[in-house]
């Protein structure tokens, strides 16, 4: 399962907790991290946000690591970074907090489903009809994200296979305009099935400056 | 307390369901794309309820079919869907006429199976409880309920076609298009894709290479170089086919 899929239904109390509110408790926690630089505020909050994970979501630690080992190599960057530059107290807070987030994140993307979330930023991009903007179209676009890029990971490690089938170990670069092709007909045809299953069915908003 | 930035109110669409089901008609359709012609003074009258479209690659039957709900609007001609015009009430036709695509990938649009089967429905303003109700019984009709929460590309093609289905007929057409929907399976979902067109009582269109599929079918039609070449049971049309493509 991809790290972009970790949603899995299970009666923990977060699962039950509105994913507005989950992402409200991401958002203040981000702040917090950032507002206080401080290694024991920094600690703490990886710890509860770990033990939120496990208890609170019922992830495995498995899971909850896995999430970690897209960004490990930025990690070790980073400190490596203020090691050099400026030193291993500001590094380690830089590192921890990073990591708090990335979990805090999979916490919420794990007891949330992808409706939901949606949902929420929908709502708060209410406000944008008044300039015409449909927010519905905005929640769509980060739904079609998450469901397209395994998609087109999927379509790009087939034209490896095709092109090392053919006796070439050729550079990556060689690989984009083939996908290009096939994103961009893949794109085409997903067009028409989001005009065939009504996506079209909403009228635009008119602008504030529009209206009569 | 008006408030400008909510949700318009949905727009009055008809009710598919409403309008009696009585033919779709292709009265001198032509089209083109640029100076290409792929479709030449087609006329046709289906009312049948289960209807066939063969013929080479390139023929134009895949443009037959976008022609039926209205993702091709015809450059010369008219087609009517149950009396409604495809140029002129086209959002009424997409609601009367579903379209299933050779490649599900392209036509599962949301992360997981169950958010996906419910975007129609979403579309449609269909209120939550009605939504996931249908959303369920669709699911379990289909044999994946147990995979609602799953992630769709982890799904096989199999079960990836079943979903495309599944995401059309929870939106209750009273006709549904597939274009080639057997394609890319394999033996095994070949039959089971068969067998859910076979149950449907919507009428159906398939255009397909697949000349099993056509078994018990009321009409099939041939197409090539953007003509209707041979009409009629598959009994006529499918040897003939078969022998021309010899």
């Amino acid at each position: 399962m991809t790290t972009l899929a970790l949603y899995s239904p299970r009666p923990s109390a977060l699962h039950r907790t509105p994913a507005a509110v989950e992402l409200a408790a991401l958002a203040a926690l981000s702040v917090l991290l950032f507002a206080v630089p401080s290694v024991t505020v920094a600690g703490a909050s990886l710890g509860a946000v770990a033990v939120l994970g496990l208890a609170g979501a019922r992830l495995t630690p498995r899971q909850l690591l896995a999430q970690l080992r897209p960004v490990w190599l930025w990690l070790v960057g980073l400190l490596v970074f203020h090691l050099v530059v400026t030193d291993l107290a500001t590094g380690a807070v830089a590192v921890v907090r990073l990591a708090t987030l990335v979990l805090a994140a999979a916490v919420v993307t794990a007891t949330s489903r992808v409706a939901e979330l949606v949902a929420v930023v929908e709502w708060l991009c209410a406000p944008l009809r008044l300039v015409g903007v449909r927010p519905g179209r905005i929640g769509l676009a980060i739904a079609m994200t998450l469901r397209f890029i395994p998609l087109v990971a999927e379509r790009a490690a087939r034209i490896r296979e095709a092109q090392a089938a053919r006796g070439a170990a050729r550079p990556l670069f060689l690989m984009l305009v083939p996908l290009l092709v096939q994103v961009l007909q893949l794109a085409h045809t997903t067009a028409e099935a989001l005009d065939a299953r009504g996506a079209d069915d909403e009228a635009p908003p008119r602008a504030l400056w529009r209206r009569a | 307390m008006a408030r400008p930035w909510r949700r318009a109110a949905a727009q009055p669409v008809e009710d598919a369901a409403a309008r009696p089901r009585t033919a779709v008609e292709l009265a001198g359709v032509s089209h083109a794309y640029g100076e290409r012609t792929v479709l030449r003074e087609v006329s046709l009258v289906l009312p049948e309820h289960r209807i066939g479209v063969i013929g080479g690659n390139g023929s134009g039957k895949s443009t037959l079919a976008r022609l039926l709900n209205g993702l091709v609007l015809p450059s010369a001609g008219r087609v009517l869907v149950d009396g409604l015009d495809t140029a002129t009430d086209l959002r009424a036709v997409r609601r009367r006429v579903g379209f299933v695509f050779q490649d599900p990938d392209a036509q599962i649009v949301h992360p997981t199976v169950a958010e996906d089967v419910a975007f129609g429905l979403h579309n449609q303003k269909v209120p939550a409880p009605e939504r996931e109700q249908r959303v369920a019984e669709v699911l379990a009709r289909y044999g994946l309920a147990g995979h609602a929460e799953h992630p769709a590309h982890l799904l096989s093609g199999g079960q990836k076609q079943l979903l495309a289905i599944a995401g059309v007929l929870v939106m209750r057409p009273a006709r549904v298009v597939f274009d080639e929907p057997t394609t890319l399976l394999d033996l095994a979902n070949r039959r089971r894709v068969a067998r859910v067109i076979d149950e449907l009582e919507q009428d159906v269109v398939v255009v397909t290479h697949d000349l099993d599929l056509l078994a018990g079918f009321d009409r099939v039609l041939v197409v090539s170089d953007g003509r209707v070449v041979a009409d009629g049971t598959p009994a006529e049309t499918v040897d003939w086919y078969v022998a021309r493509m010899s």
